[in-house]
């Protein structure tokens, strides 16, 4: 055999299941369901109405089939929607954990432990629908900077969650952000006050382990007046060969001045070789630059799901203000990814830049979908997008969707697009420099992706570099 | 050091290489001319283990081995080199990393420690100096927005850093100003050792103007139908190619 073939993929490593005992309300979904969530995290009335408004809502609602991606339907009454491993600590001591679930993600490489921990780096650690430990929480209270479930935040800080929770994906927003309002269990919540610098990088890390069940986290993160914050995210699920619902919503506040830096490894399990299984990834992520000279900044390295649908993007309300969206996704096996960003210019001198880079191997799709709108008032807006698609084979596919709707006539737009292939000669250029085809093409990928790596915080940067290698593993002959 | 016996070479079902004979004694220098489309670049490539070739009959050793059998890497490790008539361009990785990472593959295949970035700066360096170059090319990404005559220094700067013990190079004159012509030729003279064999290919005599060879073959229609010393590369030159493939036919 000759050349660049799909081949046998690596195992995905993060398939294995933990044998605990979970609490796990019946599959199905109804208004008693969605009142026995919000019962469960003992909310306050004004949380279970609004669930409440966006169920009927979501009846009212059609799945979107724009996206350029194939699946079959989605039996929403044969997902549980509440899955919590039994033995749940109260949060005050880290000791109380389950051993059980410090074991899992110690596996999955994230110590809860504290004194175990990357210096610099707060972790919340969701299992299934909810929040099982949060580092660091103490330290971080000496700044003022509130970083814990969003449960937690609902019960102990409801005038910040009620006056920011849904003012950036509202409870309509679309199909799966009104399920996920409807349902969701947990997720993170930050705040970072004025003229805070939060002194470490912020991160969770969300894990599925229970089968016919969806994850539905919800993250809000707020950075008021002149504050800074980096936060990170990453997941994985076991192998399993039903397909798993996971419809998040994050909502990104920045004030004045402010910056929030969000960056996401998202490694969800992808599916077989054959598609059989692997996680539906339909997610909504929107930051507001609310403030003046504020700054959202999205760096994502999508590698998992066997579907993806997502478009973290930035409104950018505030004069001066930037939004930023750095972008990996990766399809192999028969993965789909549709994937891309919406940058919504309302105030002067907005400024965007775009810049994604797909990379299709296997049978995988992989489409960049992405809109930059730039209304009447946004005076001297300026857009930079570069869609970069490379194919690694000639069994998967690259696809470009660039919207661009444009109402005030000073504004500056600029778009770049490439598509390459991984040929044989490169590779073999390498090769004949002593490297292995598979470092070959790891070299040529990383190079491909530099521009996205080099905005994602330094070890994360190393892990994201790693997982590539990994994915990508195989797909070459 | 390398030894070709009968080589049969086809490329998607078209058969190029017809019965190439070979001997490279180590430390010597083989110069390959021969008119466009008699198998030259493919004769390197295959002695590199591109994979779009096809051997379909013939053998080729090397120090011993079997090189027909190992795959592009090994052959790389074991100190078989090829400068690229057309280099490739990877983005985003720089020539020094590269650089830097095949070494240490082929360190590591010797059993000998893998270099760091400070350890590698050292050594290339020392290289550089040896050839006289600077170091501009070394933190751009690997032959993105090069030249040509910067594309086939770059080849050269490799060759000169990894050390081969057979270096192959398929036509590192072409497109190049003579003054380029001449540095490229420097640096090869420098790098000639009792140790290390040179096949060069090229389509014209005037590089051997600046490298002497110890032999000069000329292949055409896919055989080597003359080999001789350094005069025959001008005799060529003075009477083209045509009188030795009119031969060839007959023969």
């Amino acid at each position: 055999m000759t050349g660049i073939e799909a081949q046998v993929q690596q195992p995905y490593k993060y398939g294995f299941v933990t044998d605990i005992e979970s609490d796990v309300v019946p599959p199905g979904l109804n208004e008693d369901v969605v009142r026995l969530i919000s019962a469960k995290k003992g909310e306050p009335a004004w949380m279970v109405d609004w669930r409440l408004k966006a169920y009927r809502n979501w009846l009212k609602m059609e799945e979107p089939h724009w996206p350029n991606v194939k699946y079959g339907p989605i039996d929403y009454q044969a997902i549980s929607y509440y899955a919590a491993p039994k033995k749940l600590p109260k949060l005050e001591s880290l000791d109380q954990v389950d051993p059980k679930l410090v074991a899992t993600f110690e596996k999955l490489g994230i110590p809860i432990e504290e004194q175990k921990r990357l210096t610099g780096v707060a972790v919340d650690a969701v299992f299934d629908s909810v929040s099982v430990a949060t580092t660091f929480q103490a330290e971080l209270a000496k700044y003022g900077v509130i970083f814990c479930p969003i449960s937690e935040a609902i019960r102990k800080h409801p005038e910040l969650v009620q006056k920011y929770l849904g003012t950036v994906v509202p409870h309509n927003d679309n199909f799966f952000a009104a399920l996920n309002t409807a349902v969701f269990t947990d997720g993170s919540f930050v705040y970072v006050p004025k003229g805070v610098r939060c002194p470490m990088e912020l991160s969770t890390y969300f894990r599925i382990n229970a089968s016919s069940t969806g994850q539905f986290e919800r993250t809000l993160i707020i950075a008021d007046e002149g504050s800074y914050v980096s936060y990170l995210e990453g997941c994985s699920a076991p192998m399993r060969d039903e397909n798993q619902l996971h419809a998040a919503v994050v909502e990104l506040v920045a004030l004045d001045n402010a910056t929030i830096k969000y960056s996401t490894i998202q490694n969800w399990y992808p599916g077989d070789e054959e598609g059989k299984g692997g996680i539906y990834n339909f997610v909504t992520k929107r930051g507001k630059c609310a403030g003046k000279n504020s700054k959202v900044s999205w760096t994502q390295v999508e590698t998992g799901s066997a579907i993806t649908w997502k478009y973290p993007g930035c409104i950018l309300q505030g004069d001066n203000s930037i939004g930023e969206f750095y972008s990996v996704a990766v399809t192999s096996r028969r993965q789909q990814a549709d994937t891309g960003t919406k940058m919504i210019h309302l105030g002067k001198n907005t400024r965007s830049t775009i810049v994604s880079k797909g990379i299709s191997a296997g049978r995988g799709q992989n489409t960049y979908r992405g809109l930059v709108k730039i209304m009447k008032g946004a005076e001297g807006a300026r857009n930079y997008s570069q869609c970069d698609s490379m194919l690694i084979g000639d069994q998967c596919g690259a696809h470009t969707f660039p919207y661009i709707d444009v109402r005030n006539s000073s504004a500056i737009m600029e778009h770049e697009a490439s598509t390459s292939k991984i040929g044989e000669d490169q590779i073999f250029y390498l090769r004949q420099r002593g490297l292995s085809a598979e470092d070959a093409v790891s070299m040529i990928v990383n190079g491909f992706c530099k521009e996205v790596f080099k905005e994602l915080p330094m070890e994360f940067a190393v892990e994201a570099t790693r997982l590539l290698g990994i994915s990508l593993e195989g797909s070459v002959g | 050091m390398l030894e070709v016996r009968g080589l049969h070479v086809a490329v998607g079902g078209t058969e190029i290489l017809r019965g190439v004979d070979l001997s490279v004694k180590a430390g010597e220098v083989h110069a390959i001319m021969g008119p466009n489309g008699s198998g030259k670049s493919t004769l390197t490539q295959v002695l590199a283990g591109h994979p779009a070739y096809t051997v379909t009959a013939g053998t080729a050793t090397y120090e011993g081995k079997d090189l027909l059998a190992l795959k592009p890497e090994e052959r790389a490790r074991e100190g078989l080199f090829l400068a690229f008539q057309y280099p490739v361009e990877i983005r985003g990785i720089t020539n020094s990393y590269f650089l830097r990472s095949a070494v240490n593959a082929v360190r590591k295949h010797r059993g000998q420690e893998e270099l760091d970035p400070l350890d590698f700066l050292a050594v290339l360096e020392e290289k550089l100096k040896a050839i006289g170059w600077d170091d501009t090319l070394m933190n751009r990404p690997v032959n993105e927005g090069f030249s040509g005559g910067e594309k086939k220094r770059n080849e050269i700067l490799q060759l000169a850093v990894l050390e081969p013990r057979l270096a192959l190079l398929d036509e590192t004159d072409s497109g190049l100003d003579i003054d380029a012509l001449k540095t490229v030729a420097n640096a090869v003279n420098k790098l000639r050792a009792a140790d290390r064999s040179f096949v060069i290919v090229t389509h014209y005599q005037r590089l051997l103007n600046f490298i002497t060879p110890d032999v000069v073959h000329v292949l055409a229609d896919g055989r080597i139908v003359k080999s001789g010393g350094p005069d025959l590369a001008h005799e060529l030159e003075a009477k083209g190619y045509d009188w030795l493939r009119a031969g060839a036919m007959v023969s």
